[in-house]
Formats: structure tokens, C-alpha cells, sequence
């Protein structure tokens, strides 16, 4: 267990040579767990105010800017808000489920956060399976959803997790297909080791077209996997209501709705670190500053979060048969076909290092 | 296009004991009996000459004596047009036939006619209250119709 | 007729869900009773009745200046449309010779009303697809107009700027420049439009080959405005019975043949264009002169019948008017067009998914008040 936690290995001799290895183990992992939370709380309400503020400049009005310096403060006081309001709850719901729902979304997306390269020291928990993890946790999410959904015992929330299911399931294979094609060109799972292998070029360059090919896949899909628009017929809201957490109220709802923005961070984070070589500087201009590689870390998902959510505010939903079909007939063949094409290129070692 | 008064030897030569006038109105009217207006009503649809396949305007009116229905029909073609209008004596079971089968657009407005004048239509194939609860007691467009709560009478 | 879908030995059950009285896509207090079996709707009943204010007995105890007044609060999108319809017919009955004026102002303002009226409609359709900015678009040129209709008359969506005999004031001095500025800059937002919604390609997907209604059933179904227009069926009332000054001006009616959910849209996106020409061949040409001719204080139509068509934002508005020669009439029917075109639903929606309900019935362009009256 201790050798997987690399996260600034000053503390962590500190706490070895002060305490007894059990102690210092234990006392190790609620720190980091409470950092995690932290990133968790902080990160979720800033990609809140940042896609009010980026729908507000789509949309030529000006979002919220009052509640703190430039409306920095206006999540925090949404939360509040949220953490007084009365917890409601539908007649002859199966409340066991309902409460459940919510923490089962709200910890697929903290799991899948732990084992994120934030840069070469800040990474908590680096198994040798980091990208199967990553893959394998970030669809329980889904069971929450159609807990939710059928807990509510509302009809339009039911609708709602159905289709959440049907769609997760279908996109899934699209997100790790996709993110195959890349580990043929890797040899590995772990991700520090993949950022390792991008130090002679980011994936996306050593691996040109069937890369590209891959990281849009991956963008469409993973837009798909957490229901945002045009994929959202999770929520649909013209449709549905709400959706599967119609019947949610308070923080529970707070929960799904910040659930929503950390799997969106998500799976901007795997794409950086896949395709875009995860803290690693353009060039190498600022590798000898090793702190930087979060600002570069984050930058890089920003961008994509930016990418993501301009998605949202331009494009129309899809139908629920459309949705299937551009997965089973489109995405799915192509990206069978990528694969292949990329094995071609390791084999003939066509990729371009530098 | 044909004239009035060409639509009304037209017309009249199907059915030759209607009532027709134009005086008050700028078209031509037709008084139709009760349990001649299905037939009048397929044939002026239906009919080359005439094809009125536009039913623009179904209204229920209450005359005090009798209760009835205005039609007004318009044909796309020819782009003519004609009143036709059906009443009844009977006030507590007022009865027509329904042209729902003919226009289409008739069903929403006949249920309409029901709702408000308590008329109602035979071979109708939904004819249920439509604005008003089903449990709701008279007819409020009919002249007759009381209610003192709701009701602000000048 | 052969299925051609996949047998399966597991037996599905439908089952009902409401839609409304309030959700998001009924746009009011409408209730849809749905019948569903999964996604494929199977039944549409609309209930209605939520909003009901009986109008029409009202109108029975009111004088006509008065009934003016009722009726911006039915299709309170196009309010000054239903004014003038009201005061067309009040005119027609009492034979009144009405001002060149009247006539080229009412007519502008109708036209500004339907692309405001499209400008709204334009923004839900985009969000009940799923695209949300273009309801701010929508509303942003919107703006701009009620700016010009308050300036006008005081008022920014129930005008009332009609009354019996001509306008209740004359038009703002600034009135002319301002809608010569809108002109120039609406020209520049249709475009806009076309490449944030028509031109997407989900878009495409969404609205082709959904909720198609035949030209023969649009007519019996009594489908009018662009609803009647994107079946291919002519039945602009502008164009076969023109009023005020729309006798005057030169436009093409917009029809589309394919009667889906995207001939629709077209249809209504052409129409903006329509009547902003209208607009534009009208603005510079305003005659001098009366904005009203006095009526008496109490009007009293001749014993008769009397019947006004008008082409709102929504299709064809009647005013059916019988009177026996008092102040107030003694029957008043509106034929309005929201109630036909919801009448066609249940045709049309049938056989298609929960998401083709709600793009279907954003180009219906449904304002409740004036369905339930």
C-alpha cells in the first residue's frame, strides 16, 4: 500500500520516522483522503461558476459576478443554500435506494480522481492498472443513476435512468476502445508510466491520425458517458423534467449535480493525460520547474472542460435511437478499424518521436 | 369560385326544402334540419362543385329557444364560401349529429359545442367534457346559465 | 401489412405518464395524457381547460371597446394581431371608412408583432431540442421590439394600442427611425439564427421526417398559419382575404411541401423574412392623416352576423360576432388557431419518441391561453 502512495515524499518520511508504520499508514491515508475531498469540494464548485460563466458569455449575458470577486464565492453560496433545503422524497419511493443513489455517484467520481498525475510527485494512488481502474470505476456512476431512477418512483425519473443505463453500457466500449488504441502505442496501464512514454512526444503526435482518430472517439464518448448535452437524454429537461433526480432536493441533489461536473473533470483528465502527456510542458520549456506540471495539468483539462462545455451550449440533443446508433454503427466500427490501424503503426514503428 | 347565388341553385337542387338567406351577413347562409345536416354536410365536402373541405369555424350559439351549431365552411379550391346552421327546439337533450367524420377538425370544436351547450353529438367518437371537470354541472355559454359566485353581471 | 421490426417473445406494457399541466415543454399549464410503450408514444390526449377565463361569455356583457381588451390576453403573443382583428370586424360592421394611417400602421405593427411572436417561438423550439443558448438569442432581438412597442403605446406584450376606429394614439415621433434600425439590424440575426440552429446537423436529424402531416389533413384537420403552410397547403389569410393595408404590399407566402417538423420550422423562419419586407416596403410610406375616427361612446352593431379572419403568429384568428343591435354582442365565437392545430397532435405524434413529441410540438407553436380562451 505505501509504495502506491507518491505523494510529496517529504511528509510522507516524516510521518514514517515519527510514527510506527501502521500509524503512519493510517494517519497517511486520511490525509490524503481529506486533500482529495478538498480537491473534490473546490474543483466541483469552480467548474460550476466556470460553466455559468461560460454559458453567460455564449449566450451574451453576463452570469453570475456578484458573490465574491467576479462571482468566485457564488457556488459556495449555492451549496449553502442547498445544505438547508428541506430533503424531499416521493410517497412509496424505496427509500433505502433513493438515499443510496447519490453516494454511489458522488464516490465513483472521487475513486477515479485518486489516480490522477496532477504532476510527477502529486499523484496518490499509481497501480500498474491505472487506465482499467479508471475505466472500471467511472462506470459505477451509473449505478447510482438507475438507483436513483428507480428508487424515485416517479415515471419520468424512471424513463430518465433507463435511458442512462442504456446509453452508459453502449458508450462504455467507445471510451475503452478508444483508450486501447492508445495503450497499444504505451505497452502500459500504469499512468505515470504513460506520461513517462510521452517525454519523446505527446501521444497524440507519436500516434498521428489513428491518435486523432482516438481522441475524438474518446471526446464524443466521454461527453456520452456523463450525460452532459448534446447527449443529456439522462435529463433532457423538455422531456423529462429533471430526469432521474426529479425527486431529489437539497444536497442530494447537490450531489448528482456535482457528481456530474468532477466526471466531466474526469474524463478531461484522462484525455490529458492519454493524448496531451499530463503535466508535461510543450517542449519541455518548463521542466525544470517540477511545480509547474499542475498548472500545465490543468490547463490542459481546462481547455478540454472548455471544449466540453462549448459542446453544451451549442448543439441540440440527440433522440435516444440516434444516440445508438452513432455509437453501434459509427463509433464502435471506426473505432475497431483505429485499433487495428493503429497496431499496423507500432508494428511498422511508423509513429513519430522525437 | 362560384357566386352566391350560383352555390344556392347548387345546393338547393340536392336538398330543395332548405332555408336560404344573405341579408346581415356576407355569406351565404343555410338553415338545415337536424336530421338532414350529415347528409348536406358529406355532400357539400364531398361534391366536385362545391368540395368545401375547410370546416374554419364551428360555433355553438344559444337563440333562447332553440340551442344549434354554425358551421362555416370554406373550400380550398374554389375558395367559396358558406354558412350553414342547424338548431334544435329540444333545450334539455339536445341532440345533432356529428360531422367529426368529415372534418377532422371538427372533434376538438364539437367537444368544445358539448362542453359549453350541452349538446351533443351523435356517432362522436370522444365526446367528453374538454376544458370543464367532469363533474361540473351546466352549461355556462348557454343564456340560462347561472352561477352567482363566479358570475359578474352588469 | 407486415411488421418489419424484430419479434420478441417479451411482452411490453404501456402505460400512462402526464405530461403537464406544468412541464417544460408544454409551455403553460397544458396536460397531455401519454400513452407510452417505452419511448414510442401511442396515444396523445391533450386536457385542457387550466387556463380557461370563458372569454367568450364575458364578451356577452362587455361593450366592443371593452372585448378589445380581453382579447390580447388569448394569444398574448400576438395581442396586437387579435386587437385588430376585433376592431376590423367592429369596423366592418358599423361600414366605417378607416384612415390610410390606420391601416399602414396597424399592418406594421402586425408585422412587428409576428417576427416578435417568432422570435420567442424560435428560441423554445432551439431549447425544447436541447439547444439552450438560442433562447437567449431569441429574446435578445425580441427586446428590441417591445422597446419599440412601449415607446409606441405604453405597453410591451398586450398592447392595446387598437381601439374601434382607428389607434388609440398616433404613432412616437421616433417611431419611424427605430424600426428602420431594427430592420438593419434583424437582417444581419436571421442569418445568425440559420447557423446556430438550421444549419446544425442534429438539428437535421431532430426535425426531418418527424411529425408529418399530410396536406388533405392538414385541411381537415383545419391547420392553418405555418402549421397548414409547411404541408404545402396555401392558407395565408394575408394573401386570400387581405386586410388593413396588406392589399398594398408585395410578399411571397412561405410553403414548405414536406409537412415535417423541419417544414415547419422553415416555414416560419421564411416568414420572418416576409415580414420584415413587409415592414420595410411599408416605413417609409406612412400616409398623413387621422390615427382615429371618433366612434360614439357606446357602439351598437346592426342586428347581423359578422365574421373577421386575421392572420396571427399562429395561423388563422376568426371573430365570429352575432349581433341582435345592443351595446354588447350576443354571441362571440373565436375561432382561434392554436385549438385547431392541437386538435392534430394525437395524428401526428403517434408512432414517434418521447424527444419527437416535444420537437413536434414546438413547431405547432402552442400559447395556451389561446387554445382554452
Amino acid at each position: 500500500m505505501s509504495s502506491a502512495l507518491s505523494i510529496t515524499g517529504n511528509i510522507h518520511d516524516w510521518l514514517y520516522g515519527a510514527m510506527p508504520e501502521w500509524a503512519a499508514s493510517l494517519v497517511e491515508m486520511v490525509l490524503i483522503a481529506l486533500v482529495y475531498l478538498g480537491i473534490f469540494a473546490i474543483a466541483g464548485l469552480f467548474l460550476v461558476l466556470l460553466e455559468r460563466r461560460i454559458a453567460a458569455w455564449f449566450q451574451q449575458r453576463l452570469g453570475p459576478n456578484r458573490v465574491g470577486f467576479q462571482g468566485l464565492l457564488q457556488t459556495m453560496a449555492d451549496a449553502l443554500k442547498l445544505l438547508s433545503k428541506e430533503l424531499t422524497g416521493t410517497n412509496r419511493a424505496d427509500t433505502f435506494l433513493y438515499n443510496l443513489a447519490p453516494y454511489f455517484v458522488i464516490i465513483s467520481s472521487l475513486m477515479a480522481l485518486s489516480v490522477f498525475p496532477f504532476t510527477q510527485e502529486f499523484q496518490a494512488f499509481d497501480i500498474n492498472i491505472g487506465l482499467f481502474f479508471l475505466i472500471a470505476v467511472s462506470s459505477i456512476g451509473v449505478i447510482g443513476i438507475l438507483l436513483g431512477g428507480w428508487g424515485s418512483n416517479n415515471k419520468y425519473a424512471l424513463i430518465g435512468a433507463m435511458r442512462s443505463g442504456v446509453q452508459t453500457i453502449s458508450y462504455e466500449l467507445s471510451v475503452g476502445l478508444s483508450l486501447l488504441t492508445m495503450v497499444l502505442l504505451t505497452g502500459t496501464l500504469q499512468l505515470s508510466q504513460i506520461v513517462e512514454v510521452q517525454k519523446s512526444g505527446w501521444l497524440i503526435v507519436q500516434g498521428h491520425i489513428p491518435a486523432i482518430i482516438a481522441f475524438m472517439i474518446f471526446m464524443i464518448s466521454g461527453t456520452a458517458e456523463t450525460n452532459r448535452a448534446p447527449f443529456d437524454m439522462v435529463e433532457a429537461e423538455s422531456e423529462l423534467g429533471a430526469g432521474f433526480h426529479t425527486e431529489y432536493s437539497g444536497m442530494k441533489f447537490a450531489y448528482f449535480f456535482l457528481a456530474e461536473f468532477i466526471n466531466m473533470f474526469i474524463i478531461c483528465a484522462i484525455a490529458t493525460t492519454v493524448f496531451f502527456g499530463a503535466w508535461l510542458s510543450p517542449f519541455g520549456i518548463t521542466e525544470s520547474i517540477p511545480v509547474l506540471g499542475v498548472f500545465w495539468f490543468m490547463l490542459k483539462t481546462m481547455l478540454l472542460v472548455f471544449l466540453m462545455m462549448w459542446f453544451r451550449w451549442t448543439f441540440p440533443r440527440l433522440r435516444i435511437d440516434q444516440l445508438l446508433t452513432l455509437e453501434w454503427k459509427y463509433l464502435l466500427p471506426m473505432n475497431l478499424m483505429n485499433i487495428v490501424i493503429m497496431a499496423v503503426l507500432v508494428w511498422l514503428n511508423l509513429t513519430i518521436k522525437f | 369560385m362560384m357566386n352566391n347565388e350560383a352555390l344556392k341553385e347548387l345546393i338547393n337542387s340536392w336538398f330543395p326544402e332548405l332555408e336560404f338567406w344573405e341579408e346581415g351577413s356576407e355569406f351565404l347562409n343555410i338553415e338545415v334540419a337536424p336530421d338532414q345536416l350529415f347528409a348536406l354536410m358529406r355532400r357539400l365536402k364531398e361534391d366536385e362543385q362545391s368540395s368545401f373541405d375547410y370546416l374554419y369555424c364551428l360555433s355553438g350559439v344559444d337563440w333562447g329557444e332553440t340551442l344549434g351549431v354554425i358551421y362555416h365552411l370554406e373550400s380550398t379550391n374554389h375558395r367559396h364560401s358558406v354558412v350553414v346552421r342547424v338548431q334544435t327546439k329540444d333545450r334539455d337533450q339536445p341532440t345533432l349529429d356529428s360531422v367529426s367524420s368529415i372534418w377532422y377538425t371538427a372533434d376538438f370544436h364539437e367537444r368544445e359545442v358539448f362542453d359549453f351547450f350541452g349538446i351533443t353529438f351523435s356517432n362522436h367518437p370522444n365526446l367528453k367534457r374538454l376544458f370543464l371537470t367532469e363533474e361540473w354541472e351546466g352549461f355556462p355559454l348557454r343564456k340560462d346559465y347561472v352561477d352567482e359566485i363566479n358570475m359578474i353581471i352588469k | 401489412m407486415e411488421d418489419t421490426t424484430v419479434k420478441s417473445n417479451f411482452k411490453s406494457e404501456e402505460y400512462f405518464i402526464n405530461m403537464g399541466p406544468q412541464h417544460p415543454a408544454t409551455h403553460g399549464v397544458l396536460r397531455l395524457l401519454l400513452t407510452i410503450d417505452g419511448e414510442i408514444i401511442k396515444k396523445v390526449e391533450p386536457d385542457l381547460g387550466y387556463i380557461h377565463r370563458s372569454i367568450e361569455k364575458m364578451c356577452e356583457r362587455d361593450s366592443y371597446q371593452q372585448i378589445v381588451h380581453l382579447t390580447d390576453r388569448m394569444d398574448y403573443l400576438s395581442a396586437n394581431i387579435n386587437n385588430e382583428a376585433v376592431c376590423l370586424c367592429v369596423e366592418k360592421a358599423l361600414e366605417m371608412e378607416i384612415p390610410e394611417r390606420v391601416k399602414v400602421i396597424r399592418t406594421i405593427i402586425g408585422e412587428l408583432t409576428r417576427i416578435s411572436s417568432h422570435c420567442l417561438w424560435w428560441g423554445v423550439m432551439g431549447m425544447d431540442v436541447g439547444a439552450l443558448t438560442t433562447f437567449f438569442y431569441g429574446f435578445r432581438d425580441r427586446e428590441l421590439l417591445n422597446d419599440i412597442f412601449e415607446e409606441t403605446c405604453g405597453a410591451r406584450l398586450t398592447m392595446n394600442y387598437n381601439v374601434p376606429g382607428g389607434l388609440m394614439f398616433d404613432i412616437h415621433p421616433n417611431f419611424v427611425s427605430r424600426v428602420k434600425e431594427f430592420i438593419t439590424h434583424f437582417k444581419t440575426k436571421i442569418p445568425e439564427y440559420d447557423r446556430l440552429l438550421t444549419d446544425n446537423v442534429i438539428f437535421h436529424k431532430r426535425t426531418k421526417g418527424v411529425g408529418v402531416l399530410s396536406r388533405e389533413d392538414a385541411i381537415s384537420f383545419g391547420a392553418s398559419g405555418p402549421v397548414g403552410r409547411g404541408s404545402g397547403y396555401s392558407c395565408d389569410v394575408r394573401k386570400y382575404h387581405p386586410y388593413s393595408a396588406l392589399s398594398q404590399v408585395d410578399f411571397n407566402e412561405a410553403i414548405r411541401t414536406e409537412g415535417d417538423t423541419f417544414a415547419r420550422y422553415s416555414v416560419r423562419i421564411q416568414e420572418m423574412w416576409e415580414s420584415l419586407s413587409i415592414v420595410e416596403q411599408l416605413i417609409d410610406n406612412i400616409p398623413e392623416g387621422d390615427f382615429r375616427i371618433p366612434t360614439k361612446a357606446v357602439i351598437k352593431l346592426p342586428k347581423g352576423e359578422y365574421f373577421q379572419r386575421v392572420e396571427t403568429a399562429r395561423g388563422e384568428l376568426g371573430v365570429y360576432i352575432i349581433s341582435t343591435g345592443t351595446k354588447s354582442p350576443y354571441r362571440l365565437k373565436f375561432r382561434s388557431p392554436g385549438f385547431s392545430n392541437l386538435s392534430l397532435l394525437n395524428h401526428i405524434a403517434v408512432g414517434g419518441k418521447i424527444g419527437d413529441l416535444v420537437a413536434t410540438m414546438a413547431t405547432l407553436d402552442l400559447v395556451i391561453p389561446d387554445i382554452d380562451r
